[in-house]
């Protein structure tokens, strides 16, 4: 009898656990692996599912920028892939609304439509980003990633960086 | 009796030294209380958050694009969020969306057409039917609101992807007279 009411107690605190733990992860910030390889320099990543727990650089993701959807250029955000919506990606914001921004390897400038972004990774050879499938809503940001907390050696503030001269604000 | 008495003097009395009434009111049981209070209240938070996120919502519809399915001045519908987690929506449900030209605002459209399908649409019906068809790209989906003569929707932005769709809403649970499931009208 006093096994089966120590259980009991545990699952009550997993069940508590797990929903404050997903709410804190839904609306506040989370942390995870990077997965795709498209920002190499800036994060090292792994997209085995298993070892890339332990090879990927993990990184914490704030969602307070959601509220309002306010974001600068040159933030590190993550996005819901626009052709998959269960995969996610970590890129660099490089346009926002109303922006003009100069497709690289072609000659086109193009204007950022209302209530979408462009995004780019910071890894030029590869090209799963907005240089394929063009500009996104940022209704698909699911976050900004702020710092790297894994491994040790690489634990630091994820800076904003700015491309110049590939977009104006006209 | 003399007994009480006797406490109550003391209670008056300040047992000996100021500050002895406050002494005597239990701090430390109404802070634990309190405590205990905050992370039942915290706890019933987080639960109605995940309820809210993970299985059913409701949201609140207002404006002409849903007619006649969701009325003008505002329904109150139940919007689950299983089958758009399993990414098994199919054509003729009704979604809420994040509008893509707007993150903070959600639209209510019915789906009529998935990843790779086809679909017809008369790019202005209130002059004549010129129709145009277009192929949904993968991974987005169709979506046009059920009053073809005043809504913002797929015909105007394109297909949007499928990772703005928030939950399916499959039933309306206000007004009281509007109770009732929100059914496939192809």
């Amino acid at each position: 009898m006093g096994g089966l009411n120590t259980l009991w107690l545990l699952t009550k605190r997993s069940i508590t656990g797990a929903l404050i733990g997903l709410t804190i992860s839904d609306r506040y910030g989370s942390i995870g692996p990077i997965r795709d390889s498209s920002m190499h320099p800036t994060f090292s990543a792994c997209d085995n599912m298993f070892s890339g727990l332990l090879k990927a650089d993990i990184v914490l993701v704030e969602k307070f920028c959601l509220e309002k959807y306010k974001f600068s250029h040159g933030d590190v955000v993550i996005f819901k892939s626009p052709t998959n919506h269960r995969q996610t990606f970590a890129q660099r914001l490089i346009g926002l609304p109303g922006d003009w921004v100069q497709v690289p390897e072609s000659r086109e400038i193009l204007k950022i439509p209302e209530g979408h972004c462009w995004v780019e990774g910071d890894n030029a050879a590869c090209n799963f980003d907005s240089r394929s499938f063009g500009s996104i809503p940022l209704g698909l940001i699911q976050g900004r990633v702020t710092h790297v907390i894994w491994p040790p050696q690489r634990i630091r503030k994820v800076e904003r960086k700015m491309v110049p001269g590939r977009v104006s604000p006209y | 009796m003399s007994f009480v008495r006797s406490r109550i003097a003391g209670l008056f009395s300040g047992g000996g030294g100021g500050g002895g009434r406050f002494r005597k009111i239990p701090w430390r049981e109404i802070g634990s209380d309190a405590l205990d209070r905050a992370a039942l209240v915290l706890k019933a938070a987080c639960f109605v958050h995940v309820v809210n996120n993970y299985v059913v919502g409701i949201a609140f519809v207002l404006g002409p694009s849903m007619l006649p399915t969701l009325n003008l001045t505002g329904d109150v519908v139940a919007v689950e969020r299983i089958t758009t987690r399993w990414g098994s929506l199919s054509v003729g449900d009704v979604v809420v969306l994040q509008s893509p030209e707007n993150p903070r605002k959600t639209v209510t459209k019915r789906v009529l057409g998935l990843g790779g399908d086809a679909v017809t649409y008369l790019v202005d019906p209130a002059q004549g039917n010129a129709a145009r068809t277009v192929v949904v790209p993968k991974g987005h989906v169709w979506v046009q609101g059920d009053n073809i003569y005043s809504s913002r929707d797929s015909r105007e932005f394109g297909s949007v992807p499928y990772g703005l769709i928030q939950g399916r809403a499959f039933c309306k649970v206000w007004p009281p007279k509007a109770i009732g499931m929100i059914g496939e009208k192809l």
